[in-house]
């Protein structure tokens, strides 16, 4: 994986001290809160319903096993012995104080994170595929690409006041394991007809108070102009995207009042003229960060190619669910669930971490990764490992077998941590999983993805889940709407609410309701989607509210 | 009633004004009536608070009631960990907050 | 214009801005003050008329005047870019990489505060108007 060269750790250092800076700064008066919020949250400092919250890049999800012990031990001296992993594959901590965040980031630079970026209406951390440099599908490892835009994109002096923030996601499979198409500039680095690999780009996703499903705008950019591209499609934005209102800021918004088609032409006329200025690195810049990842020396495929006999029953499972297949033969991406019956999904504890942190050592060269469903992944295990390394998830509480079932659920903060929520979501993500898990339905209903945000903003994704709920305020009481039909995978499409919500008892109700009408229906194979789309609403609509 | 509340400023907990200074606890919260922005603004030139805001309250027989779940969770502190907020001895404290 | 810090040497224009508009219809001034809805690019067949344009910043959350900076600067004025309205210092590095050589805000600036941040960032990661060698190219010498 990319380890830092001088240049890198000294940005990063010298982002400390003015952070450091700032923060004295603030406390002694010389900026008020107003000056100092879009500073504080270009450093991932927000002020949250209880305290501070820091927010820590992991860029495109990937980290080392000191870079996740740091993590560990982080939660350890400066917050309350956790940290909670989020839909795009960061970390937050939920009990900062200000005078300590210059602290933090110190202790983060020493092992190459920062939290830069990480809010505020600028470029965030960009995210990738969780299985990338392992999945057996994809065309090449997406990561370098993500890299060179991370650091295009770090301090951008003309996109650091944009009038929204801006995610990008680079993938590199058919398969979207990352919601590319929900992201403000989603790429899939693919193979064009010459052979050559390049970029097609996707504009204008997002999810929020407007969900909408990013359109191409162009469908292959050489590499060697990738940087040039995205500064293009950047200064559009930052030129014409709305700043009269906060909720029209995107650039969904403005690519949809655009039309896609003005959009790009702009954009490639932008293109034209940033090609002659010269701004892309050379593609010796692109060797140079793609040498860093390497594929590891896995051991020859046909030394053995399966595990040894899985034996015990909830070990087969387990393998069964949360294994994925590698492009190594021999090896595995294994999947460490965050999400066991009754947990607050994505929350991990100090020493969780530190243990995970040794298994990416032991049994995965070293690295981790985290998911957008708030998973952690050990990518490259050998089959032959797997029982052990299954035993120890085991006995520590990390052996929880249920990836993309209905226990796997994503849910924001909601209103137990987050300013801006309507409702809780994690009570709810709680009972679902504790409902399914006792009724054994959860073990019957196969793919399932569902996903609770807290309010609008979406942060848990609802409108992508196969079942969605999002948190409403109604009269001051926690109220639920239900979406069914939602995907981010590539078959994107947005879920559809079902109708009047439910109370926190009701939804819990109307998620099972919604199940028993799939079980009842479902065809040969047919997952909880495909029924969906099949039957359409009217059925459900019918069991609910019949 | 009406009550200030905000974040200290250096650590970010929660405070509540309860008269002469800041408390950690709701129930000390005192009625501000129509003090709140002249509190607030002189307590945020100051630096003891961040982010101050005045919310409607009820006083009860437990103490001080904000009207809001928002901010009965923000006085008592995340309700799916107990343990981590003010009362995490009294397993029913969550149901306060509904 | 006593009070603008400025990174040139040349004489400043003693004469005030006007608008783009203004300028566009019918003017003989050298210099025009861009608000965040104007078109940079409005400017670019005059530049060889222009000696100082102004920037404003009505709020430095709105950062449509650094691409205006830069949009000027690569169609090669060479002329005075001048930062004004909601300026604080933790933007002036970045609004020196678009190509501001000039600054004065509705709050003064302090200049050893400026000095600072002008000297924070060792190196940079991208190519922008400001002639600094970004690091990519450094790392390939
Ligand atoms: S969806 Fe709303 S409640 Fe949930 S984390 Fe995002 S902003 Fe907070």
């Amino acid at each position: 994986m990319y380890q830092y060269d001088r240049f890198d750790q000294a940005m990063v250092d010298a982002r400390v001290e003015e952070f450091r800076d700032q923060c004295q700064r603030r406390i002694e008066g010389k900026l008020t809160e107003d000056q100092f919020k879009p500073l504080r949250l270009m450093n991932g400092l927000y002020l949250q319903l209880h305290a501070y919250m820091l927010r820590v890049a992991i860029p495109y999800g990937t980290l080392s096993g000191p870079q996740m012990r740091a993590l560990g031990d982080i939660a350890d001296r400066f917050d309350r012995k956790y940290g909670h992993f989020t839909t795009r594959q960061n970390i937050q901590y939920n009990w900062i104080k200000l005078e300590e965040a210059p602290d933090i980031l110190a202790a983060l630079a020493k092992v190459e994170m920062h939290a830069i970026q990480t809010s505020g209406n600028c470029i965030r951390n960009i995210s990738s595929d969780h299985f990338a440099g392992a999945a057996a599908d994809e065309v090449t490892d997406p990561r370098p690409y993500a890299e060179l835009l991370r650091q295009w994109s770090s301090f951008h002096p003309e996109f650091s006041y944009l009038p929204r923030k801006f995610k990008f996601a680079v993938i590199a499979s058919e398969t979207d394991r990352a919601a590319m198409r929900l992201h403000d500039i989603g790429i899939n680095i693919v193979r064009g007809h010459n052979g050559d690999l390049g970029a097609a780009v996707y504009v204008g996703g997002g999810m929020g108070r407007t969900p909408m499903i990013a359109p191409l705008i162009r469908d292959f950019v050489p590499l060697d102009q990738l940087v040039t591209y995205a500064e293009a499609c950047l200064r559009v934005y930052n030129r014409y995207g709305r700043r009269d209102n906060k909720y029209k800021a995107r650039i969904k918004i403005l690519v949809h009042e655009l039309g896609a088609e003005e959009y790009t032409r702009q954009v490639e006329a932008e293109f034209a003229h940033l090609l002659a200025q010269n701004i892309e690195p050379p593609i010796a810049e692109l060797e140079r960060i793609k040498a860093h990842f390497a594929q590891p020396a896995f051991m020859p495929g046909d030394v053995e190619t399966s595990q040894p006999d899985v034996g015990d029953g909830k070990f087969a499972v387990w393998v069964d669910r949360n294994t994925h297949p590698h492009k190594q033969s021999g090896y595995a991406s294994a999947v460490i669930s965050l999400k066991p019956v009754g947990g607050i999904p994505g929350d991990a504890t100090s020493d969780q971490m530190r243990l995970m942190a040794a298994l990416g050592e032991q049994y995965s060269f070293n690295e981790l990764r985290v998911t957008h469903t708030q998973n952690i992944v050990l990518p490259h295990v050998r089959k032959a490992d797997l029982f052990a390394l299954w035993q120890q998830l085991e006995a520590a509480g990390l052996g929880t077998a249920n990836l993309d079932q209905v226990g796997d659920i994503i849910a924001c903060p909601g209103l137990d941590y987050c300013s801006l929520a309507n409702a809780r979501s994690i009570p709810v993500a709680q009972r679902i999983s504790e409902r399914f898990a006792a009724n054994g339905k959860g073990d019957t209903l196969g793919e399932l993805k569902l996903k609770i945000s807290g309010c609008i903003n979406a942060c848990g994704h609802h409108h992508a889940g196969h079942i969605g709920i999002l948190g409403v305020d109604r009269k001051g009481v926690e109220n639920y709407q239900l979406l069914l039909g939602g995907s981010e995978a590539q078959d994107t499409s947005l879920g559809k609410i079902t109708g009047p919500g439910f109370s926190e008892d009701g939804i819990i109700d109307a998620v099972e309701t919604a199940a028993d009408v799939y079980l009842r229906e479902r065809q040969d194979g047919e997952r909880f989607l495909d029924t969906y789309r099949r039957i359409g609403m009217d059925p459900f609509k019918e069991a609910l509210y019949g | 009633m009406i009550i200030l509340t905000g974040n200290d400023l250096k650590s970010g907990a929660v405070v509540w004004w309860a008269g002469v200074d800041w408390s950690l606890h709701v129930a000390e919260a005192v009625d501000v009536g129509d003090q709140a922005a002249s509190i607030a603004a002189r307590e945020e030139a100051a630096r003891r608070v961040n982010a101050p805001y005045s919310i409607d309250a009820l006083r009860d027989e437990n103490g001080v009631r904000p009207a809001h779940i928002k901010d009965r969770i923000r006085a008592l502190g995340p309700t799916v960990r107990p343990d981590l907020t003010l009362k995490p001895a009294d397993p029913e404290a969550g149901n306060w907050v509904i | 214009m006593a009070d603008a810090l400025r990174f040139r040497t040349d004489n400043a224009v003693d004469h005030p801005a006007v608008t783009v508009d203004a300028y566009l219809e019918q003017s003989n001034a050298s210099a025009v003050r861009i608000e965040p809805g104007d078109d940079a690019r409005d400017l670019l067949p005059h530049l060889g008329h222009i000696r100082l344009v102004e920037i404003n910043f009505p709020a430095f959350g709105d950062g449509r005047g650094y691409s205006a900076a830069r949009v000027l600067r690569e169609a090669g004025y060479t002329g005075e870019i001048r930062a004004v309205g909601d300026v604080l210092v933790d933007q002036i590095a970045y609004l020196r990489r678009c190509g501001f050589d000039a600054f004065e805000p509705d709050q003064p600036l302090d200049p050893s505060d400026v000095k600072m941040a002008l000297a924070r960032w060792p190196d940079v990661y991208q190519s922008a108007a400001d002639g600094r060698v970004p690091i990519w190219s450094q790392r390939h010498g």
